[in-house]
């Protein structure tokens, strides 16, 4: 499965990053690791808007989110 | 955790309540459509520490420092303070340097933009067009890859120092020493003379923080989401803003509506939008308006506290070498120091582009 590193980036990078993953797939499903909650609640709210299912998980000190669609 | 806030109708509740207490700061004291101000209120704060000479506009605002620590608190009580530096800092300076330069040419932060349109200031028009113009170019940028690096995990008291300088300067307000050379400088007369008792001004910060950690809340995210995503979360809390302040103008006798002599502000359409083009686009290459750079401190994010050093001292140097306008208009060097800080900001836009992947 693919994986998405946001990790350290400044707003709206981690959305920037996750839209361009979303407008070049249909369907599918892929990883993106972020460490704020703000980058979780954004990919969240992006992901929701365009159809992806969400799931999230801590991992160590990072937020992990799935996106499945 | 999950987090309650992150809905439109939340953002927008946390919207209203900032315009109502921002209303609510004025009609106690603070300077008129300038219940809260994060440029105004740092260039205060600037002049208190005597990093200027503009006697009118010396005050270390307890709106500010309550930002920064409600922030921090909600950070730490939610499980989201999260000490981190090392994303270009010199270059966050520079962007707070020019925000702070391109917002005093306008006479207001994006806050006040919307608390000068709430209060009936019509010149408030320009200067939201300037901001929107500034943050679609910033978009353009951050659409060809602009961005300054990652930051990285650090130490706990890296992530405090903004805070406890905070605290530092609420102990210095309550304590009021006075030492031989003057400082710390309280205006006399003036904007910086007018404002709501400690108390209260401390507090509205402090829950404003808390709020605005939880929701995320963010004047030039909100435009951008918009413009780049179209969501209109944040968006929903600054229509929340607007129209809470506008509410309790009316409530408190503070809405006026004219074309002229309106209190801290020049009626100069063409500087109030390009001082606002230059402040959207640091702002947005920064990854947030100033309120939430403040926010961001509070999560023990040092970029953003480099960022507010930078706003510091571009309000110092504004007010120093005549770049800040008045209410008789602009200054001596605002045509000079708004054309260095686009080119400086389109410089650093251009240059500091790679894939992250």
């Amino acid at each position: 499965m693919e994986r998405i590193d946001a990790r350290g980036l400044s707003c709206p990078q981690p959305v920037v990053l996750t839209k361009s993953f979303i407008d070049k797939t249909d369907s599918g499903e892929f990883e993106i690791i972020v460490d704020t909650g703000t980058a979780r609640d954004n990919i969240s709210r992006l992901a929701g808007n365009c159809g992806w299912a969400v799931a999230v998980r801590t991992e160590s000190d990072d937020i992990v989110l799935t996106l499945i669609k | 955790m999950k987090n309650l806030f992150t809905t439109k109708k939340a953002i927008f509740a946390v919207g209203l309540v900032i315009g109502l207490i921002a209303a609510f700061l004025q009609f106690n004291g603070n300077p008129a459509n300038m219940g809260v101000c994060v440029a105004c209120f740092c260039r205060d704060i600037a002049g208190a520490l005597g990093l200027h000479r503009a006697d009118v506009v010396q005050y270390l605002r307890p709106e500010i420092i309550g930002f920064v620590l409600g922030s921090l608190l909600s950070a730490v009580a939610f499980k989201e303070f999260k000490p981190r530096a090392g994303s270009a800092p010199v270059v966050r300076f520079v962007l707070g340097f020019f925000a702070a330069i391109g917002a005093l040419v306008f006479l207001g932060c994006p806050w006040r933009a919307l608390l000068r349109l709430a209060g009936g200031d019509p010149n408030a028009i320009a200067g939201i067009a300037g901001l929107v113009a500034g943050i679609w170019i910033g978009i353009l940028f951050l659409k060809a890859g602009f961005n300054l690096g990652r930051s990285q995990n650090t130490y706990t008291a890296a992530g405090l120092i903004l805070p406890v300088i905070m605290a530092g300067l609420l102990i210095l307000l309550l304590a009021r020493p006075q030492l031989s050379t003057g400082a710390p400088f309280f205006s006399v007369k003036g904007p910086g003379s007018m404002h709501a008792p400690v108390i209260w001004s401390l507090l509205a910060g402090l829950v404003i923080g808390i709020l605005a950690q939880r929701t995320r809340f963010c004047t030039i995210g909100a435009v951008r989401d918009v413009i780049l995503v179209r969501d209109f979360y944040l968006m929903a809390g600054v229509l929340g803003l607007v129209l809470g302040a506008f509410a309790a103008n009316l409530f408190f006798g503070q809405f006026h509506p004219t074309l002229d002599v309106q209190p801290i502000a020049h009626t100069n359409t063409f500087w109030n939008f390009t001082g606002m083009v230059l402040a959207g686009l640091a702002f947005t290459l920064a990854g947030g308006c100033p309120g939430r750079q403040l926010f961001m401190s509070g999560e023990g994010d040092g970029d953003a506290a480099v960022f507010v050093f930078g706003l510091l001292l571009g309000a110092a140097f504004a007010h120093n070498f005549g770049v800040a306008a008045s209410p008789k208009g602009i200054g001596e060097w605002t045509p000079l120091f708004v054309t260095i800080g686009l080119a400086s900001c389109i410089t650093i836009g251009l240059t500091m582009i790679k894939k992250i992947g």
